[in-house]
């Protein structure tokens, strides 16, 4: 039986998967110790569950344990990353280099440090939502000291050339961050295969906790060091003091694990639901348009305008199905999306975007709901829209002659 | 965001939604707001020249809830009303009966310009304008 509302918004955050909520529990009742506390068995045991938790991480990523550093989420991640190495690096240079499509963690820790002082080269992307390796090599001078590139984009789901990004940092010399968010547990992502130097990590994306993310930090060839965000009692290497939040960090091993073991025959179902969905909502509906590149997508994502349809009164329509639109109308700052605009979308059909993200808990039948309801719902709001009348209009008269 | 209760009935059961015929002297045509805005409104009225009241109000809209509920509203309130009358819908009226919050009171401005333009449509084909 089918299950309302539909939960199909999974890039923003995702279920706390049954398996890792049973593996949490007893952390927060009678294994409830402070990882730090060297003295008594609470402590140590709570310490040892850390230490499983980050070798289940560090695994995830082809990473070693020592190299994981437990943060609040992935937001900390980003800024320890880029604050931390461009403070720690400023004698080398002051110039980083991201993109336009970056994350808001990014793309705002960028504009804080302009402000200290650093340059910040943000490079464009093409229609597809990929960064060009040329303009990156072109953009980086010897004064350049870190590269911030995500590996997957949380609105288009577009998977950025990260192993092509890494080999050129490490020829040049410069640091490599990227924001795996999106791509840790979804595709196959190695900081090793991508010589990434940073990544940034987060539970909640993954079926774990919110609350709780991860920043790995390359300790071999180069071993990176990071000016603190966070001073006090030197937990993590120095590198992110404060408690350990012990729960949370054995749920976030859990859910990595998990990934880790599933990742080859999910991303292939999450892939099919994907298709399944896309092709669905072409057949019943003309003027669908997919933004960014299908082909380097994450298995989940499908983002898609309607044309002539504006993307809030869409999702109105929708009440009983949870997904995001990049319309003006649903953000604070009335503006449509900067990731959409910087695909090159038009700010028409950036008002009628949708974002689908697809997760483990979807089903085929949910897919087929989805599109029945959403097509329903895009040919009523067309019925309505002056634009859809006026697009008919030129058809008619492009017809007569 | 959540909505009132009035606009997502006007959002289910919007009234008076289609077109009228726009070369038809007696029939005004407002179209107002912009797509890069993530707004148009098409409001049109259709005149009794006789006794210069609206017999008929038709809309559509591209743009969120709140600019087809603020829509909708106005087709219902010009019908019946004389081009004086209808002249005197605010937006403020709009906000009010639709209790739109404050991010949404450009919907009510949009719905007040389209009236303003259709009637000026009517009077310009009318010789009046």
């Amino acid at each position: 039986m089918l299950k309302l509302p539909i939960y199909m918004d999974n890039h923003a955050t995702t279920p706390v998967d049954p398996r890792v909520l049973e593996a949490m529990l007893p952390y927060f009742t009678e294994r409830f110790g402070n990882a730090a506390s060297r003295n008594h068995s609470f402590g140590w045991q709570a310490e040892e569950a850390v230490e499983v938790a980050r070798k289940q991480v560090a695994g995830l990523i082809g990473a070693t344990a020592k190299e994981i550093v437990f943060t609040s989420g992935a937001t900390e991640s980003d800024n320890l990353a880029i604050k931390g190495a461009a403070r720690m690096y400023r004698e080398k240079g002051n110039h980083l280099i991201t993109a336009v499509t970056e994350h808001k963690a990014v793309i705002d820790t960028c504009k804080h440090l302009e402000k200290e002082g650093f340059d910040v080269t943000y490079l464009p992307v093409g229609r597809d939502g990929l960064v060009d390796l040329d303009h990156l090599r072109a953009a980086i001078t010897d004064r350049t000291i870190l590269v911030s590139i995500m590996a997957a984009n949380n609105e288009v789901g577009v998977l950025q050339p990260i192993a092509g990004i890494g080999r050129i940092t490490r020829e040049r010399g410069v640091l490599f961050h990227t924001d795996a968010v999106q791509a840790a547990g979804k595709v196959p992502f190695d900081v090793n295969a991508s010589s990434v130097d940073m990544a940034s990590l987060s539970a909640h994306k993954m079926y774990g906790p919110k609350g709780v993310g991860a920043l790995y930090v390359r300790r071999r060839n180069p071993r990176v060091l990071l000016t603190p965000i966070i001073d006090g009692g030197g937990h993590e290497r120095g590198m992110r003091s404060g408690t350990l939040n012990v729960p949370g960090i054995v749920g976030f091993g859990k859910a990595a694990a998990i990934c880790q073991e599933e990742l080859a025959t999910e991303s292939v179902r999450l892939a099919a639901l994907r298709d399944r969905l896309n092709d669905g909502l072409r057949r019943t509906l003309g003027d669908v348009y997919v933004n960014g590149s299908m082909e380097h997508r994450l298995p989940g994502n499908l983002n898609v305008s309607f044309a002539y349809v504006e993307g809030e009164s869409l999702l109105m329509g929708i009440s009983d199905i949870a997904v995001s639109s990049g319309s003006a109308c649903t953000s604070a700052t009335l503006e449509p999306s900067y990731v959409l605009k910087a695909l090159g979308t038009g700010d028409e059909l950036a008002h009628s975007s949708i974002r689908f993200g697809l997760g483990r808990f979807n089903t085929e039948e949910e897919v087929d709901f989805v599109v029945e309801k959403l097509s329903a719902v895009v040919r009523r709001l067309r019925e309505m829209s002056p634009l859809y009348e006026l697009a008919r209009e030129n058809e008619v008269i492009k017809l007569k002659r | 965001m959540s909505y009132s209760e009035k606009v997502i009935d006007h959002y289910n059961n919007p009234r008076n939604v289609g077109a009228l015929p726009k070369d038809d002297t007696t029939v005004g045509t407002g179209l107002v707001g912009a797509p890069e805005c993530g707004d148009v409104m098409k409001l049109q009225v259709k005149v009794n020249p006789a006794t210069g009241v609206i017999d008929d109000a038709k809309f559509k809209t591209f743009g969120c809830g709140s600019a087809i509920a603020s829509s909708s509203l106005a087709t219902e309130w010009l019908k019946g009303k004389t081009l004086d009358q209808a002249l005197e819908i605010k937006n403020v009226d709009i906000v009010h009966e639709l209790s739109l919050p404050p991010v949404k009171i450009h919907c009510s401005v949009l719905a007040e310009d389209a009236i303003k333009a259709a009637i000026a449509d009517y009077k310009r084909k009318q010789g009046q304008g």
